[in-house]
């Protein structure tokens, strides 16, 4: 199965029909595996780390999952598509950057995608559309059980998974989500609700952006740690949270509606017109404003069907997927127009938002 | 505000934690946000980063060993990466480890999934010692029969 095919269908997780799929617009759970018996890939020399992957690659490509897998050594990817897969989440930044001696295999559906030496000879994720954590994590815990008949993994009574950090070492696991969470940051709770996560160990940060900014109000929540607890645990933990979260996030888009309807609105509207109307969009602008309109589609100020559409553009105005159709290299400023062109061909024909007669906003402080 | 990794330039990014209680604070340059993945949450690249700025040092002052005998990784080496180079590692600065692990973990003992096959070789282990124990009795109580049983019985062990 060529990269092309599988590039030109969205992956199973993107296409947003999950439970939750309005604010958690994904879940995944990662594990983290290396052999027994040889140095991990950052250590390993590269005949070793060759051996390692020739070990490796044909068993995972023997997984039923992986009957028609996309299955491939880095050095035969382009930056571009590295850059590509890396926008769709199914291999990390990290590993984009491998050369000879790493690869990828990923299941046409692109729910499943194994990394072969990253920062460890295995990193094996599952990942579903909306709030899905529980089978998300079966799928990859029988994944992991299948490949632990053949391949035999690093592994301590009492560390459990040995892994090349020792933040990772226990379970292996990482399990998150990616949740949208617009209202909270447009009232101002969000930075309570990320301390209050943090408290009881578990991680939020922005999905794009540097440091505390997140574009397009994109949040990942994630398990900080994974020795001493059992993985069940903790995605039954994580699970409850981002309940709790997505509650939050409701509340405040009442609390909204109810209190500052001429700001909710002016930011969709705003959201709206600009993007039907610029020539030139940068990335973070873009995703600013497709979260308005997707805001606006949970809260039927648009037709159920533009939320496709919108939730398509999030990963189509990545810079990578800009620019996979072009022959070759787009400057910053060619990439803003093309962007720009792709967001008004798509939202185009997508009808004002029917928002009634809203009344004025309440002053603070006046209940 | 010098950059906690390089110490050398401005740092302009300021990350804090709070893992269980415990605050973790870390200020970077672009270069080395950049670098260390801070950009990329979809990597495991921040938590560690996090941690992992003063775990050589924990390591350092836990430990006594200085190289792993099967892969020839060194304290230094893990200074400079915070990563470990082999499994046996573990093993090797276990001392230094404890520490570390205590410190970022909820637990320090493994309670999670078990591969099958090692779920078999810790059964097998656990067999085998308690017929080695039973042939020590035997001999010593000088029930040779029993002993000559049990001699079979661990041999067949070795086979399989
Ligand atoms: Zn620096
Ligand atoms: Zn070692």
């Amino acid at each position: 199965m060529a990269l092309h095919n599988i590039l030109t269908s969205s992956g199973d997780w993107m296409r947003g029909d999950g439970p939750h799929h309005q604010i958690v617009v994904s879940s995944r759970v990662r594990l983290a595996r290396n052999l027994r018996n040889f140095a991990f890939p950052g250590w390993a020399k590269k005949n070793e780390r060759l051996q390692i992957l020739e070990t490796i690659k044909p068993q995972v490509e023997l997984l039923p999952e992986m009957s028609d897998a996309f299955s491939v050594y880095s050095q035969d990817l382009s930056a571009l598509e590295k850059q590509v897969l890396v926008e769709r989440h199914l291999i990390s930044r990290e590993h984009a950057a491998k050369g000879m001696g790493s690869a990828v295999v990923m299941n046409r559906r692109q729910t499943l995608s194994i990394m072969i030496n990253e920062e460890d000879h295995l990193r094996m994720q599952a990942i579903r559309s909306g709030l899905q954590l529980k089978s998300v994590f079966k799928m990859i815990d029988k994944v992991d059980s299948l490949l632990e008949e053949r391949l035999d993994f690093a592994f301590s009574p009492q560390l459990g998974y040995l892994t090349a950090c020792p933040t990772n070492v226990g379970t292996g696991m990482r399990a998150s989500a990616m949740v949208h969470l617009p209202a909270l940051v447009m009232s101002e709770q969000i930075n309570q609700v990320i301390q209050a996560v943090n408290k009881i160990g578990l991680a939020v940060r922005g999905l794009y952006g540097e440091g505390t900014e997140a574009l397009g109000n994109l949040f990942q929540v994630s398990n900080q740690t994974t020795l001493g607890e059992k993985e069940e645990d903790i995605i039954a933990r994580l699970h409850k949270v981002i309940e709790q979260i997505i509650e939050h996030e409701q509340n405040a888009r009442q609390l909204l509606l109810q209190k500052k309807p001429n700001t909710l609105l002016d930011h969709i509207g705003r959201g709206y017109g600009i993007l039907q109307h610029a020539y030139s969009m940068n990335s973070k602008e873009a995703l600013n404003l497709l979260s308005f309109m997707k805001l606006g589609i949970d809260l039927g100020f648009f037709p159920e069907p533009c939320r496709q559409p919108v939730d398509e553009l999030f990963m189509e105005t990545q810079p990578a997927h800009l620019q996979k159709g072009t022959a070759q290299k787009l400057a910053a400023d060619e990439r803003d127009s093309l962007r720009a062109e792709i967001i008004r061909a798509k939202l185009g024909a997508f009808p004002k938002p029917s928002v009634g007669t809203p009344g004025p906003d309440q002053a603070a402080g006046n209940p | 505000m010098n950059c906690d990794v390089c110490q050398t330039n401005q740092a302009t990014v300021f990350l804090t934690q709070i893992v269980d209680g415990k605050m973790q604070k870390v200020n970077l340059c672009e270069a080395c946000s950049k670098e260390k993945g801070v950009t990329d949450p979809t990597g495991f690249a921040l938590a560690d980063l996090l941690l992992g700025l003063g775990a050589a040092q924990e390591m350092e002052r836990g430990g006594t060993v200085q190289k792993c005998p099967t892969c020839g990784f060194t304290q230094a080496d893990f200074k400079k990466t915070g990563r470990l180079g082999c499994g046996a590692c573990y093993q090797t600065f276990s001392d230094g480890l404890a520490a570390l692990l205590k410190g970022m973990h909820k637990g320090t003992e493994h309670i999670g999934k078990v591969p099958a096959r090692a779920l078999q070789s810790i059964e097998r282990e656990t067999q085998m010692r308690s017929l080695q124990r039973d042939l020590r009795k035997a001999v010593a109580a000088e029930d040779y029969e029993s002993a000559a049983q049990l001699r079979d019985q661990l041999k067949q062990f070795d086979v399989r």
